[in-house]
């Protein structure tokens, strides 16, 4: 059982929370405008990360809030979370383990 | 025709030294931005606060932090219409959502020196008072089922859970009680 | 018989407390302190097992966890009956009955030891090549036969009667192993102030300490006696309050994030445990830091002839004799290759036991202070020497050993030495399981002959013997290092000077592998893995027959795959094929630990998972009520639902078609509370609304209710439910009772993620409300006299409305709505009256025939109608259209979910599967549901299927059967005949419009 952070609630087990799929994949903003191929692409094509991964979790189990964050996939450790709307941080400040 | 406003109906658990039902309260789920949840506070005579996980309240009333813009809040059952009162004109022309979820969950007490340790039967929080303080609230999980833990005292906590799992959550409970 | 085996003092047993045991029905005595084995072996009794495969005599190999052959059964009463237990690790009690496994009739003439004389032909992969062929004889004979014969102990037939507890726990630091160590380590962490949770597998705290003689040790800790030191610690140790000290708890699990998996054991020593406790508690415990203090594992010696009854590690008997006073033999022979096991020769030779001989099997000429102290003491040395065999039938009796020459070949003449004791060691191997669960990287070291902990994942640290600082004080002050270090790191301060690591000690390194035998094939047996019968030849057939990694050994072999997980046969294992193949060790690879380091119980991961509150029930207000009724309940979700109400002698069939029949001529009230339901709320409500569902909210007007259907992007059905508009900004949306909390947690992703510009807000008021379903022509009537200040006529109250008012005093939510077809209202009033107005209601509607169904009566009764189910209808690949839904959709929107998808032209093909009614030849045949549909009777070769039936039932009103189905392009073929697959034979029906009954829908706008 993972130790995720909740970037409102802090570090909380994983029970709270349920995973949401790849991050920043956005909702094209005119959806009709897309081509058959673009709009398979946003809803079918996913990265399959060895390595730092963006994704999503929700803390359903606690404060409800969606939010992303970069882990990586081959150790199974968080090297960030941030809310929605901010952009992934930079590599260089991602050593960041959660603390029980 | 029959009059049934008094014939409210709970299933209500045999108090023990553990676990106590509470009475029926007002309850009122509360969203919005900054600016609604701080009318609120004051229309409430409750300290403004945006600190997450965190209960303030005053004698009768109190403001649970549920998420950034969603707050529970509890009164006593018979005030809850007065609270409603008040909300709705502090709030009005404020975009938000208020909505009565009073007969939708129970609220229990679980208290003593053992509080911590029956609830660590199925909540894997830590509830030392370093990482779980008093007035520290928070929806979580107690087994397979959904609470929000408030802890209101040193080894008092508040338990709510909707109505329907609280015979779930009563009944672990009841049997971490029994563990000498 | 009594324990005369016993020395006359020494120990920490009580021999004033004499307990009575029995063991396969016979009845012997121990004492307060002893274990199963060190009971029998005081009487004794050295016979305690036959071996899994050849059925070998066996007896005690260990002292603790590593036992790989002393398994029995502790029997308290018949559904008390524990299998495969460890003798090493039952504690003795008043009363404790228990018996040896794998041996019939009895277990010194057992039948099945003939399978050791056909040995020979039981190589290694003997199952993999032999039971090949021919197939399906594996599972029908082959199979049980061997598990028959080959087995470990059997699971009791009753159903665990006993209690399971749970625990979360935190702290700073974690120390595993309570020998000195780990004491060391977490004193040293609760004196900085860490909270410190410290467990032990043991029935006390001390480790090793606890094998060591208390009146004349040599163990001393900065010049303190070992005794001395441990009572000391103790006591410190019991007086820090953030302080706790588990015993007879294992770690059995190390999982991701610093989490480890405790199993205390509560009950099993005591001779009447109070059933109203829990047996055992399995523990979840976070650490900051985990310190592990998990000892070391003496290695057997392989040559052949090891596995007899007599046969013990030299550090067992050292426990045996220290700590539970036992004399395991009388005449001893110590076989080692490494200086620690000397001390078992002079703690036996103190003790009065007459030692034969010492074999060192080493080559070159060790020497150390022990060695001296042997020579001292006059014990017989014989150094540079190989064991060729032992005798002996249920004990052993001699042992044959030759030396070896200055090659290290077997050579000179063979000695045969008398013993009844045969001790051996071929050094210590560190336990790094959990070190290694948790994903740290091992590091093999050569001067140690051992895998060491290396590179750590976790926040972990090793101290003591299991990283190989071995000598008592330096494992202290390795412990006292890591437990200050640990609470720095922790976040506390620590005043104390970290004392530096000690190095790994090579004096225990011994010698892995077999012990060198002449040419030519020895007869005997010598074996690496007790508990899975495999031995040195099949490890060194499997390597000449291919097989280059351990991993693929071990799976040929079971070498290490039995419950003991090879604690005591890995390394030497290892050792042999890579020495087979020419290759170092690390190169060969070591097998992946893996929880549980030893057997934990299911009763313990179960918990109070289980029978009642294995999920939780969730029950409505009326669910009471309906079970005084007779109700019979369904699980729909984790929701209990009344399915039907027979009456006295009615089956389902009749109770539904009378329930039916009621809805349709008069009036039925139905419990639907369980159905979702979600306040959406706030300025921009409307648009997410439209934003969320297929439907045109913008013009619903406040009062009025809409069918609304939700896709998911991908164009297909979600969920649906009927939605009122409270308020221009105020929606009440109801949803599924299965898709309740998937809804809304679509809708707060969209609002969350895509949309966070919106005003809206979503709270679940699901439980807020009961809801009661009046339907049938009578509802109204039912109705009227309750309620105030509502004019429920037709032209105040249409179909699909909604009103505020109240209902027997109580605030009401009305909704005029119908799943049935009938004229009906749902009542929502605040969960805590749902039971009053419900009675209320059904008093009432006495008079006007009212009954009350369940929810199969309601499945038919939308199926006359042609109501879908979604999940039942609909699979996720079913789009509005297919369902014949395309009217819903709100035409002039720019978009909503799965608007984009269906304008993919896959999803707009008139061959897709459409929502059909089939309508069988013989009214009174019902389908079967998920029957496959296909277009001919005849059919010449595989087609595929058209569909198949989604719904199908009686329909009381119709008389008749009905069904609905999904068939490709199935709007095209209403009137056609197809043929649907049912067991019995292909059953033609004809293809209809989905809806049975009342198509003009004029019953449901009276």
């Amino acid at each position: 059982m993972l130790l995720i952070e909740c970037p409102y609630c802090g570090v909380r087990p994983e029970l709270e929370f349920v995973y949401g799929g790849q991050a920043h994949v956005a909702r094209p903003h005119d959806p009709a405008a897309c081509s058959d191929e673009q709009w398979a692409e946003f809803l079918y094509w996913r990265e399959n990360a060895k390595g730092v991964h963006a994704e999503r979790w929700r803390h359903t189990h606690g404060c409800g809030r969606f939010f992303n964050a970069l882990r990586d996939t081959t150790r199974d450790q968080f090297l960030a979370t941030y809310r929605v709307g901010e952009r992934p941080p930079a590599a260089s400040s991602r050593e960041r383990e959660p603390q029980p | 025709m029959v009059d049934l406003s008094s014939a409210r109906q709970q299933q209500v658990l045999a108090p023990t030294p553990l676990l106590k039902q509470l009475p029926p309260a007002a309850r009122l789920v509360l969203r919005g931005r900054s600016q609604v949840l701080a009318a609120a506070a004051d229309a409430l005579g409750l300290p403004r606060s945006e600190t997450p996980c965190r209960a303030v309240r005053s004698d009768v009333r109190a403001a649970l932090w549920l998420g950034p813009d969603e707050r529970l809040l509890l009164g006593s059952a018979d005030a809850a219409a007065e609270m409603h009162g008040l909300l709705q004109r502090a709030l009005a022309g404020m975009a938000h959502s208020l909505v009565d979820i009073g007969h939708g969950q129970v609220g229990f007490e679980v208290s003593g020196a053992r509080a911590a340790l029956a609830l660590n039967t199925g909540c894997p929080l830590d509830l030392d008072p370093a990482s779980f303080p008093p007035d520290m609230c928070t929806r979580t999980v107690f087994a397979k089922a959904q609470i929000l833990l408030w802890r209101t005292g040193a080894t008092t906590f508040r338990l709510e859970t909707a109505r329907s799992f609280a015979p779930y959550v009563t009944q672990i409970l009841a049997l971490a009680g029994r563990e000498s | 018989m009594s324990g005369d085996l016993r020395a006359a003092s020494g120990g920490r047993i009580d021999r004033n407390r004499v307990l009575r045991f029995r063991f396969d029905d016979r009845e012997y005595t121990g004492a307060a302190g002893d274990t199963l084995a060190s009971a029998l072996l005081a009487n004794g009794v050295h016979l305690l097992g036959r071996s899994f495969k050849y059925h070998r005599p066996r007896g005690v190999l260990s002292a603790g966890a590593d036992e790989p052959s002393a398994l029995v059964t502790v029997r308290r009463d018949a559904a008390r009956m524990t299998p495969n237990l460890r003798a090493t690790q039952v504690e003795l009690y008043e009363g404790l009955e228990a018996f040896s496994q794998n041996r019939w009739p009895s277990l010194e003439l057992d039948v099945g030891a003939v399978s050791g004389l056909l040995s020979p032909f039981i190589p290694a992969g003997f199952y993999y090549k032999t039971f090949m062929w021919p197939r399906g004889a594996w599972h029908r004979l082959y199979e049980p036969k061997i598990r028959a014969a080959a087995g470990l102990g059997r699971a009791p037939e009753q159903a665990d009667p006993d209690i399971y507890a749970n625990r979360f726990a935190h702290c700073d630091v974690l120390v595993v192993g309570a020998g000195p160590a780990g004491l060391a380590a977490a004193a040293a962490a609760a004196g900085s102030g860490a909270r410190v949770i410290l467990c032990d597998e043991q029935s006390e705290p001390g480790g090793s300490l606890l094998a060591e003689p208390a009146a004349h040790s040599e163990a001393a800790i900065a010049g303190e006696p070992a005794a001395r030191w441990l009572t000391r610690t103790l006591r410190q140790l019991t007086a820090h309050p953030r302080l706790t000290l588990l015993t007879r708890t294992t770690a059995f699990g190390y999982f991701p994030h610093n989490l480890l998996g405790l199993n205390q054991r509560l009950s099993d020593h005591l001779p009447r445990p109070d059933p109203g406790q829990p047996r055992e508690r399995q523990w979840q415990v976070r650490a900051r830091e985990v310190v592990l203090a998990t000892g070391a594992l003496e290695r057997p010696l392989v040559f052949p002839g090891n596995d007899r009854p007599g046969i013990l590690l030299a550090g067992a008997a050292r426990t045996y004799l220290n700590r539970f006073g036992v004399l395991p033999g009388s005449r001893v022979v110590l076989v080692t290759a490494c200086d620690a096991a000397y001390q078992a020769a002079l703690d036996l030779h103190r003790a009065g036991v007459s030692v034969s001989a010492i074999v060192d099997v080493r080559s070159g000429a060790p020497d150390g202070p022990l060695l001296e102290a042997a020579r001292l003491a006059g014990l017989p040395v014989e150094t540079q020497a190989t064991v060729l065999g032992t005798s002996g039938r249920l004990r052993v009796r001699a042992i044959r050993i030759q030396k070896l020459d200055s090659a290290g070949a077997p050579a000179g003449p063979v000695r045969r030495i008398r013993c009844d004791l045969v001790l051996m060691s071929g050094g210590l191997t560190p336990s790094v399981h959990l070190f290694s669960q948790s994903r740290g990287k091992l590091a093999w070291d050569e001067s140690l002959a051992a895998f060491l902990p290396g590179q750590a994942v976790e926040r972990v640290r090793s101290v003591g013997a299991c990283r190989g600082v071995f000598s008592l004080a330096a494992a202290v002050s390795d412990g006292t290092g890591a437990g200050l270090s640990a609470a720095r790191d922790a976040g506390f301060s620590v005043s104390a000077a970290i004392p530096e690591a000690p190095l790994p000690e090579s004096a225990a390194a011994g010698r892995p592998g077999a012990l060198p035998q002449p040419p030519g094939v020895s007869g005997e047996k010598a074996f690496v893995d007790w508990q899975n019968d495999v031995t040195a030849r099949d490890l060194t057939l499997a390597a000449r027959e291919g097989f280059r990694s351990i991993e693929h050994v071990k799976r040929y072999t079971t070498t290490g795959m039995a419950t003991d997980q090879g604690k005591t046969s890995n390394i030497n294992a290892l050792a042999i094929v890579a020495r087979e193949l020419g290759e170092a060790m690390p190169r060969v690879g070591l097998t992946t630990f893996r929880m549980p380091y030893t057997p934990v119980s299911f009763g313990s991961f179960a918990g109070f998972a289980r029978g009642e509150l294995f999920d939780p029930v969730r029950a409505t207000p009326m669910h009471d009520w309906a079970a005084r009724q007779g109700a019979v309940f369904e699980n729909v979700g984790l929701w209990k639902r009344a399915r039907y109400f027979p009456l006295p002698g009615e089956d389902m069939h009749a109770a539904v078609a009378r329930e039916c029949l009621a809805v349709r001529e008069h009036c039925g009230i139905f419990d639907a509370s369980t159905l979702g339901k979600i306040e959406v709320a706030g300025k921009d409500a409307a648009t997410f609304m439209n934003r969320m569902y297929v439907n045109a909210w913008a013009n619903l007007a406040v009062g009025r209710c809409r069918y609304g259907i939700l896709l998911r992007d991908d164009g297909f059905i979600y969920d649906d439910g009927v939605v009122a508009r409270m308020a221009p900004d105020r929606f009440h949306v109801t949803t599924t009772t299965g898709g309740a909390a998937g809804v809304l947690a679509l809708m707060e992703d969209y609002r969350q993620t895509e949309w966070p510009d919106l005003d809206v807000w979503l709270t679940s008021t699901t439980e807020q409300w009961a809801v009661i379903a009046l339907q049938g022509p009578a509802a109204r009537r039912v109705l009227e006299p309750l309620i105030e200040g509502l004019d429920l006529s037709a032209g105040a109250m249409p179909h699909m409305s909604a009103a505020r008012g109240r209902i027997c005093g109580i605030p009401m939510l009305l909704m005029r709505v119908s799943f049935t077809g009938e004229l009906g209202f749902e009542i929502n009033v605040p969960a805590d009256f749902g039971l009053p107005v419900w009675q209320a209601v059904f008093e009432t509607g006495q008079a006007h025939g009212i009954t009350p169904y369940g929810t199969e009566a309601m499945h038919v009764l939308r199926a006359d109608k042609g109501y879908i189910i979604v999940g039942q209808d609909t699979d996720g690949t079913v789009t509005p259209d297919d369902a014949g839904l395309a009217w819903s959709i709100g035409k002039g929107k720019p978009d909503f979910l799965g608007k984009r998808a269906l304008e993919r032209p896959a999803l707009a093909s008139p061959y897709r599967k459409q929502l059909v009614g089939l309508l069988t030849r013989d009214p009174q045949q019902v389908l079967e549901e998920g029957a496959q549909i296909v277009p001919g009777r005849h059919r010449s070769a595989p087609e595929p299927a058209l569909g198949h039936v989604t719904s199908s039932y009686h329909s009381a009103r119709l008389g008749r059967s009905i069904a609905l189905a999904l068939v490709g392009a199935g709007r095209s073929r209403i009137g056609e005949t197809l043929y649907v697959s049912m067991p019995d034979g292909d059953i033609p029906v004809q293809v209809t419009s989905p809806v049975f009954y009342d198509p003009q829908g004029s019953r449901l706008n009276g």
